[in-house]
């Protein structure tokens, strides 16, 4: 079976560069096809990105804390790209300060992402949720 | 003595250039008036002609051809993201020297089919997808252009996992496969599709259009001027096995209709923490401003720039600039013959220069982040080239050629704007940068060795 495909990057004006380049490493290993669009990536071009690289997924990172505000419509702009049931992913220090997970995690869906991860989320649960989001099983042992 | 002469078929203008390859020097260079709807060999004939009056009968050993005329070699490109590999698609076949007519992306319409067929262009090339990503859209596109009326040939270079069936869509249409554009996200791959279309343009186009009957004076028209002067460049630039070039450089060629602007250069960031925005760009990029030139397309610059700007280089009074545009829109073979037209002529060129420049370098965005002062940079930094070349007629006929030129540089109010900082401009006197890319196809060393003398001066200085 080909491999899915995910489009990956740290939202809005957030500068973090290396934790993105661990989960590219991550994800490949798991078994995936990764595009990794680096920092300080617009909605915009996670959407181009999907678009041209005919992505299953769309991960998005955020650890400064505006992720709330940068992730804001994603969802509505994928569905007018034609990216309509597009898989969508967010993690890390997604809200300002310490809010209760649950609240958080309500609110990101409410804004239409399929999973909400908070801080310190090891990328092994991810991958397991990609697993399950897809429906493929997962690998026996790690090449 | 083992002279070579070199031809350029314009649209208006055939140029000749006689050289001697063992002594690396020009002979001569002339040129006659041309149109398309003449057989072209008269023009070469006077032009050749003239030529004589300046060096004497020659007997050549060798001729080779290059041609902008009837149209240029006249390309659409197909992609899917405008910003992704639509924008691969156009570089692709600015680079090889086409005249893009336009770009389309996502799913071709009827409409667009109307368009196209009415443009009737001479290649098309078909792109979309990363290898291994969307297929639906060029495979749609090329349902799309099966339908078309004649059997144009069409490139197909997007994503390789669909791009047999593209080939098999198409059926008895002549089609080419080759190399994706952009294999992955926003790596571009323009070479293996650039050679495509010389090829096919030496194949197929040139016969076409009626100018293999100069196939009895010249050994053959080897490539579009485009594509000529691009060659130039990049061999001025880099040189050729031993021999070294001048190093990175930014070409500026202003026309009646249009300005193209080269540049032969990395543009990498000049600091690490400079975050790339949008797709790679070609090491040896060519850009058209379709807009902006001195006769055809002098509304243009008026528009990009403003009369405010005009009046300002020029002194002459804001009311005034509209009415000397509108009267050399209307008077394209027009040659300045008093002070204000020299005046206004030599503020446009300037804004022109200005203008396609800007468009063609990268441009520098401050943005703060909670993390701190970040910089965006998309396109080419171009601030550490060391040279500006200057060619085309209006430039090196021109008064004022190097104030001119130096609108090409880096301008402290626009900071963003990443063009050259400390160029020194070089100015291809006797036109022969085309001639040289033509040259070099056979006589590589030799083309270098006569840009380095005509045109950078090395060696020469009394």
């Amino acid at each position: 079976m080909d491999k899915k495909k995910l489009v990956i990057g740290v939202i809005g004006a957030d500068v973090h560069a290396v934790g993105i380049s661990i989960l590219q490493h991550a994800f490949e290993d798991a078994g995936f096809d990764v595009t990794n669009l680096g920092v300080m990536v617009s909605q915009e071009e996670y959407i181009s990105a999907a678009i041209e690289t005919g992505a299953d997924g769309i991960m998005v990172s955020s650890l400064y804390g505006h992720g709330e505000l940068d992730c804001r419509g994603l969802r509505e702009k994928c569905d007018e790209a034609g990216l309509k049931g597009i898989l969508l992913y967010v993690g890390g220090n997604i809200v300002v300060g310490k809010q209760p997970f649950d609240e958080v995690e309500k609110r990101f869906k409410a804004m239409g992402f399929d999973r909400v991860f908070g801080p310190g989320t090891a990328p092994e649960t991810t991958i397991a949720a990609l697993y399950e989001d897809f429906g493929i099983e997962a690998p026996k042992t790690a090449e | 003595m083992k002279p070579i002469l070199l031809v350029d078929f314009g649209s208006t203008n055939t140029k000749v250039t006689a050289v001697d390859v063992e002594n690396c020097e020009v002979l001569g260079t002339a040129a006659a008036y041309t149109t398309v709807e003449t057989d072209i060999n008269n023009g070469l004939r006077e032009a050749v002609s003239n030529l004589e009056k300046i060096t004497g009968h020659i007997e050549y050993e060798e001729r080779y051809a290059c041609s902008s005329a009837a149209g240029g070699l006249k390309m659409i490109s197909i992609g899917l993201v405008p910003e992704l590999t639509a924008q691969a698609s156009r570089e692709a076949s600015l680079g090889a020297g086409a005249k893009v007519w336009k770009t389309y992306s996502f799913n071709l319409t009827k409409g667009d089919m109307r368009e196209i067929e009415e443009y009737h262009p001479d290649i098309i090339l078909l792109t979309g997808g990363t290898d291994g990503g969307n297929s639906e859209c060029i495979l749609y596109n090329a349902q799309m252009l099966s339908s078309l009326s004649y059997d144009c040939p069409i490139v197909i270079a997007g994503n390789r996992c669909a791009a047999e069936e593209c080939q098999e869509i198409l059926g008895e249409r002549t089609t080419y496969l080759c190399e994706n554009v952009m294999p992955r996200l926003g790596e571009l791959n323009v070479e293996p599709t650039q050679k495509q279309i010389r090829e096919i343009f030496l194949k197929r186009i040139v016969q076409g259009k009626g100018l293999s009957e100069a196939s009895d004076l010249v050994s053959g028209i080897i490539m579009p001027t485009p594509s000529a002067m691009l060659t130039a460049m990049e061999l001025l630039s880099d040189g050729w096995e031993e021999i070294p070039g001048i190093g990175e450089l930014v070409g500026v060629d202003l026309g009646g209709a249009t300005t193209d602007i080269y540049s032969i250069a990395e543009g990498s960031p000049a600091n690490m923490g400079t975050v790339m925005k949008g797709i790679q760009e070609p090491y040896a990029k060519r850009s058209v401003e379709g807009d902006i030139g001195m006769r055809y397309s002098v509304h243009g610059i008026l528009e990009a720039v403003g009369d405010r700007r005009l009046s300002k280089i020029s002194g002459i009074n804001r009311q005034k600039i509209k009415e000397l545009v509108d009267y050399l829109g209307d008077h394209t073979d027009y040659i300045p013959d008093n002070e204000e037209m020299e005046k206004m002529d030599y503020a446009l060129a300037c804004a022109a220069v200005e203008t396609a420049v800007a468009r063609h370098a990268g441009s520098l965005e401050q943005v703060y982040t909670p993390c701190g002062l970040t910089y965006l940079q998309s396109g080419k930094d171009l601030r550490r080239v060391k040279y500006v070349v200057v060619t085309g007629g209006a430039l090196i006929h021109a008064k004022h050629t190097e104030e001119i030129a130096k609108f090409a540089l880096y301008d402290e109010s626009t900071p963003g704007s990443l063009r050259p900082e400390n160029a020194e401009i070089l100015v291809d006197r006797k036109y022969i940068l085309a001639a040289m890319g033509l040259l070099s196809q056979h006589y590589p060393a030799a083309a270098l060795e006569i840009m380095k003398k005509e045109i950078a001066y090395y060696g020469h200085k009394e």
